[in-house]
């Protein structure tokens, strides 16, 4: 099958608007004869469910926590980015997008990335009229600050909580519904399978974690809002249940896999500290706005520091190496998080890395408590001098800016980072890569859609900071709702779909099927045995560098991992009640097959790109020598993957991206 | 380090339920309390037998699905923390520690140590809301400035995770710190202002209905509350409660 994205004709900056007053319409009366399934309620799937039910359509929402309010969105922290231009410092709807596409490394498309710019002030203002509490400043107004890769302030913020007050917001507007009784929630419910009926997506199977009920749930649309799968790894930042199985489930069914290897790599995540840990935790962007980043010039001062004899307060500032600062000085702490991650593996790689794994460099806070504590005592006319004072004045500013997250520092590593640099390394966190979505955000499956961080469309091969947020709520509350009202303006003659079918019962069937081997099958490993081991692979071989070498192995062990997994997997207990194992095992096997997938891709791909850095596509001289090396003659494209059994035997589409309104020229951040 | 678990093990709803001891070892002071069940887990998986059932996602403090009785203490002993940021380091070698679920007539055992918060949802359905369209036509958002210590008391309000530690560790099994959480940020906020009549009624009958007790003014929720939301929202909702009476 071809691959159409359906980008309309016309200016880019009409595109949106024209296909809004072009599209065919559902009347009221009728949107109350049509189903939605929405699967997942994060930022997407929580503000997808809330407008369409306001909208008039049926809402059946699905989510595996316990309520909706504790999706995986919540702990987002820095904030969400907005063409407002408040700050009255240029900012503009361009600028957003340019700074989108340019930052996504010219791999996102076009024309959604200018309609997610578009819609983003809009975001600002239905947020703060149901009661988001963003950060204000004295006057009243709302307060902004700055993220990685940008040079305007446009990030709005409610301290460190951006995310969890965002989708508080998403989860009070779908309560609204709830009481209403337009949206039925299903929580602690996994979505197993899609179900086709007459090749369009027509409902879904389910499994009820408490009770074990496999379920039938059908719909005229469904739609996919699960987040990301950067869990392939096993240590990322994302929540213990973040899975791909939804998203893995659709392909099987026939929606194409874009992208799988473009992994953000988050530059200011917590080291790992021991074989013990269960999760990497993400310290917000935001910190490199008065953080500075450093390492040791000097080798015998890394030995020290590591030793114990010397602390880091004690090294002399021209012993330090700032080497964001040096490599970079017009973007300095500031650039984008793929340069920022690439370049602490680099120091670390050459042996200047300050903890005991050697995979840490310091966040330093210093400057920023002397510069904040000197400016307030002057503006309280206090004394300037007092070395005391104006640490103590300082010090409240940038509790009251980041409180929160030096709080969670101190908790995790037992130190206090007001008076020691924290320790950062990069670590797994978003992923760019999803299920393939046209401009309707409309899967290669016909009614089936996927949004948020679950489709592929908007960022490229890298994610500005603030840009998910963005991503997850324009989707949910703005595109889809008019996007699936021009698919169902067909279905309002259907009626009901009944779940009797044999398509459900065959659906219903292999869910079954697959559960059942996973509790009668009595192998020698736990689940968690095979996720540290596929996690291995994937961050040694696929992760932040690759190469040819790597990827082939990686490809090979994943492979034979799977077969081991599927003699050996050991799952106590029974289907018939609340089995956490039994849930993991089934997301697990997705992975295992994912994972595959992903080093595939990234085989594919014979340049770097975004957290996507080839050994052997490297800028070897002039002004970026070092640097990673994008080529756009010959891989300025999606690969779209299509299923068609084992990984190893999935067939690659392209879908060429056009560059119409920015010129793709190499990123600079010097 | 070398511990001795004192669990709750329950297999369902209407199980009886009964404490079981457990020991594990190697423990490192690093690990947080939920990584040192997952090595119980992993043991008794080995076993071949059932592991503990818990709660947890984001292990980073801020989904409010951990929802662990540690010690006698919701979350256990340390402060301003969720279990997931509960780290061993707060123990010491051979101790023994009691592990229980939340334990309230409003929040029913589901399994082990999970328990079902479905009523904080309902709360929420009876008015923790502003009833505004999402269509994105609303007025720019700095058309009505908002003071800044009000959006910052809204915002302290507003960060509630719905964990349930303030049930839990009240005598009363009381949710008014959840409940005057929502309640508080709203009626702060002029966007909240026009339906706090119908919002505190609705939400605080909700509460009544699902068997929360009343509040006696102990605060043992603030203390516990790993968010340190303030016994003062408690205070805004009772005030807010009054007026709504009198108007009704």
């Amino acid at each position: 099958m071809a691959l159409d994205s359906k980008i309309p004709q016309g200016p880019i900056k009409d595109k949106w608007t024209d296909y809004k007053n072009h599209i065919d319409l559902v009347n009221p009366a009728n949107k109350r004869n049509i189903d939605v399934i929405i699967v997942g309620t994060g930022l997407a799937g929580g503000s997808a469910a809330a407008t369409l039910a306001e909208l008039g359509y049926n809402v059946k929402a699905f989510c595996f926590q316990d309520s909706p309010r504790r999706a995986h969105s919540i702990a987002a922290q820095g904030g969400i980015n907005a063409a407002k231009n408040y700050q009255g410092d240029g900012d503009s709807t361009y600028r957003l997008f340019y700074d989108t596409v340019k930052g996504g490394d010219y791999r996102s498309r076009e024309a959604n990335v200018y309609r997610l710019a578009e819609v983003s002030a809009n975001i600002i203002d239905q947020c703060v009229a149901q009661g988001v509490p963003f950060a204000r400043e004295y006057g009243g107004l709302l307060d902004n600050r700055s993220f990685g890769g940008v040079l305007v302030s446009r990030t709005f913020y409610a301290a460190g909580q951006t995310g969890q007050q965002l989708l508080l917001g998403a989860y009070s507007a779908m309560n609204r519904q709830i009481g209403r009784g337009k949206i039925k929630m299903y929580n602690r419910h996994e979505m197993l399978d899609v179900v086709k009926v007459d090749g369009k997506a027509r409902g879904i199977i389910t499994r009820n974690l408490i009770t074990g009920e496999v379920e039938r749930h059908s719909a005229h649309a469904v739609v996919l809002g699960t987040g990301g799968y950067g869990n392939v790894f096993f240590l990322s930042t994302n929540a213990m249940g973040s899975n791909v199985t939804a998203g893995w489930k659709a392909h099987k069914k026939g929606a194409y896999f874009a992208n799988p290897c473009y992994t953000q790599i988050h530059p200011t995540c917590i080291p790992v500290s021991g074989d013990h840990q269960s999760k990497l935790t993400l310290m917000s962007e935001s910190l490199r706005n008065d953080g500075r980043i450093w390492v040791p010039k000097h080798m015998k001062d890394v030995e020290a520091i590591k030793s114990g004899a010397l602390k880091p307060r004690e090294l002399a500032e021209d012993d330090r190496d700032y080497y964001l600062e040096r490599r970079y000085p017009a973007f300095g702490n500031l650039v984008p998080r793929d340069v920022a991650s690439r370049a602490a593996k680099e120091r670390c790689d050459a042996g200047f890395g300050v903890n005991a794994t050697g995979e840490a460099v310091f966040l330093d806070f210093a400057s920023a408590i002397q510069r904040y504590g000197k400016e307030t005592a002057h503006v309280k006319g206090l004394d300037e001098n007092d070395a005391a004072l104006v640490k103590k004045l300082g010090q409240e500013v940038i509790k009251n800016k980041y409180g929160n997250l030096f709080q969670m520092y101190e908790k995790i590593v037992d130190q206090d980072p007001y008076n020691t640099p924290m320790m950062i390394y990069p670590a797994v966190h978003y992923t760019m890569g999803g299920v393939w979505v046209d401009y309707n955000l409309m899967t290669t499956v016909p009614g089936l859609y996927c949004i948020g961080e679950a489709n592929f469309s908007d960022h490229g091969a890298n994610r500005l900071g603030a840009s998910a947020l963005m991503q997850g709520l324009a989707d949910g509350y703005f595109v889809l709702p008019y996007t699936i009202g021009d698919y169902l303006s067909d279905d309002i003659r259907t009626g009901p779909i009944s779940t009797d079918s044999k398509e459900f019962e065959e659906a219903e069937n292999d869910v079954r099927k697959q559960l059942e081997f996973f509790v009668t099958n009595k192998g020698s490993h736990s689940v968690d045995y095979f996720h540290k081991k596929l996690g291995k692979i994937m961050w040694n071989k696929v992760g932040m560098s690759r190469n040819v070498k790597g990827l082939t192995e990686a490809i090979a062990e994943i492979k034979a991992l799977r077969e081991q997994f599927w003699k050996e997997v050991k799952v106590p207990g029974t289907n018939e009640e609340y089995n956490e194992e039994l849930a993991k095992a089934g997301r697990v096997a997705d992975f295992l097959e994912l994972g595959e997938l992903f080093a595939k891709d990234a085989l594919n791909r014979e340049e770097s790109c975004g957290g996507h850095f080839r050994e052997d596509a490297v800028e070897l001289d002039g002004e970026q020598k070092g640097e990673a090396k994008r080529n756009d003659e010959d891989f300025a494209y999606v690969s779209a993957w299509e299923y068609k059994g084992e990984p190893s035997d999935a067939v690659l589409h392209k879908e060429e991206l056009e560059f119409k309104d920015i010129e793709l020229k190499q990123r600079s951040y010097k | 380090m070398n511990l001795t678990l004192k669990i709750w093990r329950q297999k369902n709803a209407s199980d009886k339920g009964s404490m079981v001891d457990y020991k594990v070892s190697d423990i490192s002071p690093d690990m947080s309390f939920l990584e040192m069940l997952d090595v119980l887990n992993e043991q008794l998986i080995n076993k071949d037998e059932e592991p503990v059932a818990f709660d947890h996602d984001c292990r980073e403090g801020i989904c409010g699905m951990c929802s662990l009785y540690i010690n006698g203490e919701a979350h256990g002993p340390d402060r301003g923390v969720t279990t997931c940021q509960l780290h061993m380091r707060m123990f010491k070698d051979g101790d023994t520690i009691t592990i229980e679920p939340f334990r309230a007539t409003a929040f029913p055992v589901v399994k082990d140590l999970i328990v079902d918060r479905s009523s904080f949802d309902r709360i929420q359905h009876a008015g923790g809301f502003i009833s505004v369209n999402t269509s994105g036509n609303t007025i720019d958002a700095n058309a009505t400035p908002i003071n800044k210590e009000d959006a910052d008391d809204a915002f302290s309000a507003a960060t509630c995770i719905g964990c349930g530690a303030c049930v839990a560790s009240c005598k009363n099994s009381s949710a008014m710190l959840f409940v005057g959480a929502k309640v508080s940020q709203f009626a702060l906020l002029p966007q909240g202002k026009i339906e706090a009549t119908d919002r505190v009624l609705n939400m605080v009958k909700q509460m009544d209905d699902e068997g929360f007790g009343n509040c006696t003014n102990t605060g043992a929720c603030e203390v516990e509350c790993p968010k340190g939301i303030s016994l003062e929202n408690i205070a805004r909702m009772n005030r807010e409660y009054l007026a709504a009476s009198l108007k009704g």
